[in-house]
């Protein structure tokens, strides 16, 4: 029996600033996690990051994160996935400045 | 110190009007990501976790104090005001703009400096110890040697696609402050039977997935050889090092899987062509490096002054029994400036911070700076009448923390804070022990100790050479911590010995703590240091101290 499939987010960083950028349902790329498109197939996750590739003038290293449902919207499930989705811990710099979300 | 000529002002001004061109051409859509990482890596740029990084060259450590304060304006005109130095004497922006990034290659230009070879698979920069020009212990300064090496392997057709990175470490003096054991080539100046200077020459370390001490290709090296024999080392590998797999691929393999004999074998017979296909000039050029590199006008003047202060002032007496070494000239000492405060980031500096301190090698310092690979700051030549004005500068911006050699004094990669291939945290675990320590006031008891901390297996944090170390890792899907025990950085290295399984991210201060503990327990006496005692003791007691379920088993 073949393993269920893990839900996935669509997620890069911006070509300009650098900043960590997750893919929506309706095509736009956004800074917030919980904004992303939850993908529970995995064709279908295939041709998103295929889609999210072809935007090489906007977004930088698209990749196909595992994610979970919340109530928020996804969260991620890796420690790293959810370091991305803040910034260091160091300073409060990245998405933790209120300035840059 | 060196200052570019004709020839290296227009070198620079071209390589960043080229990548000035590409970063549009990339912007444009023109050149893919693909394209264009390869010539963003060749001028210090990376991608990270949440932004870029740009990664500036500081060449053997060595920094003027105009560069300083241009390190300082970059930071504030075009990243969040501050910078990090690294255990590679660079210093790392960790929040450019694709955009802004060729501005900040023009701005440092103006200071003469880049960010060339970085990164990619070239020779890196140079490095040397932090102390140089002005140790008591030093043979001969390292930096004239390492600027010919600089200015050799900067752009050098042969070595722009190397197998893996190459790193060349130069030290001048025999206590090695440089890490040469773990270099792709280390350079250590020696005199020979003769008198003359020379060097011993080092290939095969490493630390990384396989910790290797380097070992002795030459023991005697003439100076003027020194280009020939670099470029046939270099070339050698170029050819034998193995391409099919990146963890292979560094020169510590090659020499390993070969056997020196069979490596060096091979060097020297190239080493016959490269000998002859040096014209000298070579040499010419290193003699108006030197020039460069000459030692400021020292001054004869009274230390009443510094004595006066030790004794009224207990908080400057600390830090003038930590934070100074001997220096070469009467009445001058070395100031390691730290960039430890306790829980702070490890080797991070504001703006402010290197304005004050580019200010202060004016005042006090003959203009010098150096950056060590143990993320500090060092003011070279420093008069001792100077030490308490100096020290109550330091103190308004934070930087007259006096622990240098001591336990919160840790070396830390950036770790999973920025790093994209870091597997763990290593800054907050740094700045947790260091306030640990000093909030249960231990410190000074335990004394000398190096706690090198590396956030994945490729060991930016030298955790393989701390006397403890420390390495991050993702053990399914959770952040673990390895230590290590034993390690040693000096002329002297040993890789250090797992302690056994790892702990997690809320254990390890902890664990760190019973290991000092079980140290205070089991020293002769407080002369008695942890490196001492681990080697006089080995492993058993600490890790007793750090499983004591276990221990307990084995005794019951």
């Amino acid at each position: 029996m073949s393993r269920a499939f893990t839900p996935k987010v669509v997620t890069a960083n911006a070509l300009i600033e650098g900043d960590v950028v997750y893919l929506t349902s309706d095509d736009r790329w956004t800074r917030e996690h919980g904004e992303a498109e939850l993908i529970r197939d995995e064709a279908h996750a295939q041709l998103r990051l295929l889609q999210a590739e072809k935007q090489r003038s906007v977004i930088v290293g698209a990749y196909l994160a595992d994610a979970k449902p919340g109530p928020n919207g996804p969260e991620p499930i890796h420690f790293r996935e959810a370091f991305r989705t803040r910034g260091p811990s160091n300073y409060a710099h990245g998405k933790q400045e209120t300035s840059n979300v | 110190m060196y200052k570019y000529n004709d020839f290296d002002e227009a070198f620079i001004r071209s390589r960043n009007k080229q990548f000035r061109a590409q970063v549009e051409r990339r912007i444009d859509g023109s050149l893919t990501e693909d394209e264009f990482r390869p010539l963003r890596l060749m001028n210090g740029l990376y991608l990270q976790l949440h932004a870029y990084m740009l990664r500036v060259a500081i060449p053997y450590g060595t920094l003027r104090s105009d560069q300083m304060r241009q390190l300082a304006y970059i930071a504030e005109r075009w990243d969040k005001g501050y910078g990090h130095f690294t255990t590679r004497q660079n210093i790392q922006y960790n929040w450019p703009k694709l955009t802004d990034v060729p501005d900040m290659l023009d701005a440092l230009g103006d200071v003469q400096m880049h960010a060339i070879q970085t990164s990619g698979n070239t020779i890196r920069n140079v490095t040397a110890d932090h102390f140089a020009g002005a140790a008591a212990d030093e043979i001969e300064d390292p930096r004239p040697t390492a600027e010919l090496v600089r200015q050799w392997s900067t752009d050098h057709p042969e070595f722009q696609a190397l197998p893996r990175k190459f790193k060349i470490g130069v030290t001048g003096s025999p206590n090695d402050r440089a890490v040469t054991k773990s270099h792709d080539i280390g350079l250590r100046i020696v005199r020979g039977g003769s008198g003359q200077t020379g060097y011993e020459v080092l290939v095969g370390g490493g630390l990384g997935r396989t910790p290797m001490v380097a070992q002795v290709i030459r023991p005697f090296l003439k100076k003027a050889d020194l280009l020939p024999y670099l470029e046939a080392i270099v070339s050698t590998y170029n050819l034998w090092g193995r391409r099919d797999n990146k963890y292979k691929a560094r020169i510590k393999i090659t020499v390993f899987e070969n056997g020196m004999e069979k490596f060096r074998d091979a060097v020297e017979e190239r080493f016959k062509v490269t000998r002859q296909e040096f014209s000298g000039a070579d040499q010419d050029v290193l003699r108006e490096i030197e020039a460069h590199f000459a030692a400021p006008a020292f001054r004869n003047a009274p230390e009443d002054a510094f004595h006066a202060a030790r004794d009224a002032d207990p908080v400057f007496r600390s830090w003038t029994d930590t934070n100074l070494t001997a220096h070469r000239a009467p009445g001058y000492v070395i100031v390691t400036v730290s960039l430890k405060a306790h829980g702070e980031t490890p080797g991070d500096a504001s703006a402010d911070q290197m304005r004050l301190l580019a200010d202060l090698a004016d005042k006090y310092g003959h203009g010098e700076l150096r950056i060590s690979h143990e993320q500090n700051v060092i003011l070279p030549h420093v008069h001792k009448s100077d030490l308490p004005a100096l020290h109550a500068a330091l103190k308004t911006e934070r930087l007259a923390t006096a622990n240098i050699g001591l336990v919160s004094d840790i070396i830390a990669c950036p770790g999973m804070d920025y790093c994209a291939l870091a597997t763990a945290r290593s800054i907050p675990v740094a700045q947790e022990i260091s306030s640990h320590f000093k909030a249960i006031g231990l410190e000074e008891a335990i004394g000398q100790l190096k706690i090198k901390i590396s956030g994945c297996i490729n060991a930016c944090g030298h955790h393989h050479v701390g006397h403890i170390g420390i390495l991050g890792l993702d053990r399914a899907g959770v952040e673990n911590y390895q230590i290590t025990l034993g390690g040693d950085h000096t002329e002297n290295m040993v890789i250090g010995e797992r302690a056994g399984p790892g702990f997690a991210y809320d254990e390890i201060v902890p664990a760190i703590e019973r290991i000092l503990r079980a140290y205070l327990e089991v020293r002769e006496d407080a002369s008695e240091t942890f490196l001492d005692a681990y080697r006089r003791l080995g492993p058993a007691p600490f890790k007793a101290a750090l499983y004591p379920a276990e221990a307990e088993r084995d005794a019951a």
